[in-house]
């Protein structure tokens, strides 16, 4: 990793801490409100690419570790990774990693399509696929009640991923991260 | 704006290395799911609250400030243990989560920032057989810091651009100039490191020979 990739890993990490200092949202209509924080792991996996998504999350999952207050509501310390939701927590770089792999798959043809495709599948399917059977475990409840319980957050997710996709449409058009590999790596 | 959840003091708990702390943390978390007894649960909060408030000397404040988030899931796994399986598994799934989130609160409040970063970078040790570098993580961590202000000082530029064009509230669209923005900002940064020499594969003969005692 060059040091250009490690300024890219820490300006994500700092970009999902300034989007939990965003007061909730209120949506009429959803009864819990939305904090725009997992809009920094969209926004990461999606712009920066797998590898570098990835670790710009465990960056900032071990910022909160050590005891600043960044995750949304003015939360960290390391109460959050062992209390009931830390499954969703520790989804995070894996959603990033995931969305970024899925982005640079389709890099060459991306569009608003595929942005949607790599958020909804990293950005929900993987943070609720581990979030959901973490507080199962934890709580000692079943999988339907866990589900339940963060049924009421989809729409909002719903929303972050559209809107991270159109962003991440707009930076790959006017200043793309990733680099892919050449098809023909030059000789020597 | 980013104060610390630090409290500082002088007790034995503040003083044991932090990594013992991380351990033990670790060392209960496991152990109180595989001794999922109520005696065991119990016990374990008693003792956490004994070392927090008796050993540290805490303020009992700021345990509950970072107790406080977790009281709605305390109170939904009561109660649906309450409805579905009694009394009892409720009881250790909500002790055992106070205890854990209390034990948690402890470290962070006894350690500070700089320790466990320490701790990080040690745990990432191992790691530099696949080439990671455990030194450039305090780099990435200090960058991280600096970008977090910097950041929230360029999207209130824009928005008060956006206001003076007649735009009104902060709009998503905002958020592509401020991406481009920070990521230009970020690339220029990662010149100037590489420029002092933060890239260099290994520290030079010179240099070691320079640091050795």
């Amino acid at each position: 990793m060059k040091s250009r990739d490690l300024a890219y890993v820490a300006l994500f990490a700092a970009i999902t801490a300034v989007l939990g200092l965003l007061p909730a949202v209120p949506v009429p209509g959803i009864p819990v409100p939305i904090t725009a924080q997992t809009l920094g792991v969209m926004l990461a996996g999606s712009v920066l690419g797998a590898r570098r998504g990835g670790l710009a999350l465990l960056t900032f999952l071990v910022v909160v570790a050590a005891g600043l207050p960044l995750l949304s509501g003015g939360r960290g310390g390391l109460g959050v990774f062992v209390g009931p939701s830390a499954g969703y927590l520790y989804s995070w770089p894996i959603a990033a990693f995931v969305i970024g792999f899925l982005t640079q798959l389709t890099w060459r043809r991306f569009n608003l399509a595929w942005a949607m495709v790599a958020n909804l599948v990293g950005g929900v399917a993987v943070i609720y696929a581990l979030g959901i059977p973490f507080t199962s475990i934890y709580g000692d409840v079943s999988l339907t009640a866990a589900a339940t319980g963060s049924l009421s957050f989809i729409p909002g997710d719903l929303v972050k991923a559209g809107i991270a996709s159109v962003v991440a449409v707009a930076v790959h058009k006017a200043y793309p991260v990733i680099e892919l590999p050449r098809r023909r790596p030059a000789a020597g | 704006m980013t104060a610390a959840l630090y409290v500082p003091g002088a007790g034995p708990v503040h003083r044991a290395p932090a990594g013992l702390k991380l351990g033990l943390l670790a060392a209960l978390a496991v152990g109180l799911f595989v001794a999922d007894r109520l005696e065991v649960v119990a016990g374990a909060l008693a003792g956490v609250l004994l070392i927090g408030l008796g050993v540290a000397r805490l303020p009992g404040r700021a345990l509950l400030a970072q107790v406080r988030p977790v009281w709605p899931w305390l109170l939904a796994l009561l109660a649906f243990h309450l409805v579905f399986t009694g009394w009892h598994t409720g009881t250790v799934v909500v002790l055992r989560l106070l205890a854990l989130v209390t034990a948690a609160a402890v470290v962070t409040a006894t350690t500070r920032v700089t320790a466990l970063v320490a701790v990080v970078e040690w745990l990432a040790r191992p790691l530099a057989v696949f080439g990671v570098r455990p030194a450039r993580i305090g780099l990435v961590i200090a960058m991280t810091l600096r970008f977090i202000p910097l950041i929230a000082e360029r999207a209130q530029r824009i928005r008060e651009a956006q206001a003076a064009r007649g735009a009104d509230g902060f709009r998503f669209q905002a958020l592509v100039p401020l991406l481009i923005q920070v990521l230009r900002l970020a690339h220029t940064l990662g010149e100037a490191l590489d420029a002092r020499g933060a890239d260099a594969p290994a520290p030079s003969p010179r240099r070691a020979g320079a640091s050795a005692p």
